[in-house]
Order: structure tokens, then C-alpha cells, then sequence
């Protein structure tokens, strides 16, 4: 019990917002230059060296951030609920500042892998945007992550505005397994996924390990940018109180 | 493993898809450094007020 105990109050302290702002801050130096170094091997990797597609040409080469971009766009919305969740359960302060930490970052992150969808469609299906499934859904997610970021200006109490936000964000979910499916699903200019769990990927070696790079890359690059967020948030939320003056003070160079 | 490319203009002009592709990525380099910058700007202009608040004092 008194290992448990100590287990406990060391989550507890990590939970807390000076702790985390302190352990974070540890991390940020590894975290930058390692999405930063792997950001540059995919991208050298995947636009210069990758050989070009049979059918599609040079025009392939979009999917080195469409997809990255588009995975971190649904797994950013589970972080936001997840920690939505957490704080609608347990009350934890930390866990709200992550979920507005989350909701700017998914929304750009959607808008990149709209975006990068809509100048890949133009010279493969002939068109910079259909009413298709997929992009209809990932045009819902982006709405979500909008909605929530404007939920929480609505309110003037952070406390209820943080519960409005985690509430909206879970009532999103829905939306997460259509996005999944909607290739499935419905017949769709949208081509099925490329990367699934239980079978070999449906693309040559050459062309699928920049993008493995590109995606843990940009797995890397979400981590760094909601803790840079998140420490953000809490230096606003806090700034009352007697550690962040201090920091302040430390902090004048 | 070569590159795919034999000259700067081959590669600047993807296959004739260039604009699509720079399109793509410029943009994202965009949204990119201004997704680092923003919590970077909003912490050191917090510290900065923070520090003001208390000279003035």
C-alpha cells in the first residue's frame, strides 16, 4: 500500500500544473529536434527520393502530408476527448488545459489534410472538392474542433465553459468511426486506406517508408506543439500565483 | 537509392504538377511554424506583462 501510495502522489504532482509545466519542459528540447530532424528525412526522402507512381506521376508526392496530416487530425481528436472526459470526471485542472490545447491544434492539422486532399484531387479525379463522404466527415471534424474553440469563449465561467467543451467534444465522437468508415461504407471517389492494421500495406516499400517516417514525424510534431500549448495555457491560467511570478523573474533574458 | 530528379527545374515542376505539390507543402510549412510560434509568442508576452506588472509597482 505504501508503494501504491507514493505511486499516487507522484501522479498527482505530475497531474498538477506547476509539476507538468516543469517535467515538460525536460522534454521540449528531444521532442523539437527529433520531429524537426524526422520532418526533414521524410520530406527529403519522400519528394526527391521516393520513386514517382505509375498512374499518378509526381502528383503522389502529396501523400507525404496528407495522410500524416489527416491521421493527426482524428488522433488529435481523441486526446482532445479523452481529456475532456478525464476533467468532466475527475475534476482535473490539467486535463481541461489540455483539451484547449488540443482544439487549435486538430483544427489546423483538419485544414491541412482538407487542403492537401483538395490540390490532390484537382489532377487525379479532376476536381478541388466533392460532397463525398470522407471529406464531408472530415469537414464535420474540423467544424467540431472550431465549435469547441468557440464554446469556450462563449462562456464567462472557465469552469463551465471547460465542461460545455469536453461535453461537445464527446458528443463528436460519433463523427470518428464515420470518418473510418466512410470509405467502406459508401462508394466514394476517396480511395480506401492505405495503411490498415491487419494487412501489408497496399503500396511498394520504396514509396511506404518515407511516409512510416512522415507519420511518426508528425506523431513527434503533434507532442511538442500541445505541450508548447499547453504550457501556454497554463501560464495564463496561473498567472496569480507565486511560481509563475517567480519563473518571471528568472525568465528575464 | 538515387534521386528522382536529374535537375533543380525537373524537381521544381513535379511531372508538370508542381503547383500542386509546392502548393501542398508551402502551405503546410505555413501552418506549420505558425502552430510553434503562437504558444511561444504567448508565453513570452505573459512573462513580459507579468515582469512590467511588478516594476511598476
Amino acid at each position: 500500500m505504501a508503494r501504491s501510495g507514493a505511486f499516487w502522489q507522484r501522479l498527482h504532482r505530475w497531474a498538477s500544473p506547476p509539476g507538468f509545466y516543469r517535467l515538460s519542459g525536460h522534454w521540449l528540447p528531444w521532442l523539437a529536434a527529433a520531429s524537426l530532424a524526422l520532418l526533414a528525412l521524410g520530406l527529403v526522402w519522400g519528394l526527391l527520393y521516393a520513386p514517382p507512381d505509375a498512374r499518378q506521376g509526381n502528383s503522389y508526392r502529396i501523400i507525404y502530408l496528407h495522410v500524416p496530416a489527416s491521421f493527426l487530425a482524428l488522433a488529435g481528436y481523441y486526446v482532445m476527448a479523452v481529456a475532456g472526459a478525464i476533467h468532466l470526471i475527475w475534476r482535473v485542472k490539467l486535463a481541461d488545459m489540455l483539451m484547449s490545447a488540443a482544439a487549435p491544434l486538430g483544427a489546423a492539422l483538419t485544414f491541412l489534410a482538407l487542403f492537401s486532399g483538395s490540390l490532390w484531387g484537382k489532377p487525379t479525379w479532376g476536381t478541388y472538392w466533392v460532397w463525398d463522404a470522407r471529406i464531408t466527415s472530415m469537414l464535420v471534424l474540423l467544424f467540431l474542433y472550431l465549435g469547441v474553440m468557440a464554446l469556450r469563449q462563449a462562456y464567462a465561467s472557465r469552469e463551465t465553459a471547460g465542461r460545455a467543451c469536453a461535453v461537445l467534444a464527446l458528443v463528436g465522437t460519433v463523427n470518428i468511426p464515420i470518418i473510418y468508415k466512410s470509405v467502406d461504407w459508401w462508394y466514394s471517389l476517396h480511395q480506401p486506406a492505405t495503411i490498415r492494421l491487419t494487412a501489408a500495406p497496399s503500396m511498394h516499400p520504396d514509396m511506404f517508408k518515407p511516409l512510416l517516417v512522415m507519420i511518426v514525424a508528425f506523431y513527434l510534431f503533434y507532442a511538442w506543439v500541445l505541450i508548447l500549448n499547453t504550457r501556454a495555457e497554463i501560464l495564463s491560467r496561473e498567472r496569480r500565483a507565486a511560481w509563475v511570478r517567480e519563473l518571471a523573474e528568472e525568465d528575464v533574458t | 537509392m538515387n534521386p528522382q530528379f536529374d535537375s533543380l527545374a525537373e524537381f521544381a515542376a513535379m511531372g508538370g504538377h508542381g503547383a500542386y505539390v509546392w502548393g501542398v507543402y508551402g502551405v503546410a510549412a505555413v501552418v506549420m511554424a505558425w502552430l510553434v510560434a503562437r504558444p511561444l509568442r504567448r508565453r513570452a508576452q505573459l512573462l513580459a506583462a507579468l515582469r512590467s506588472r511588478r516594476e511598476s509597482r
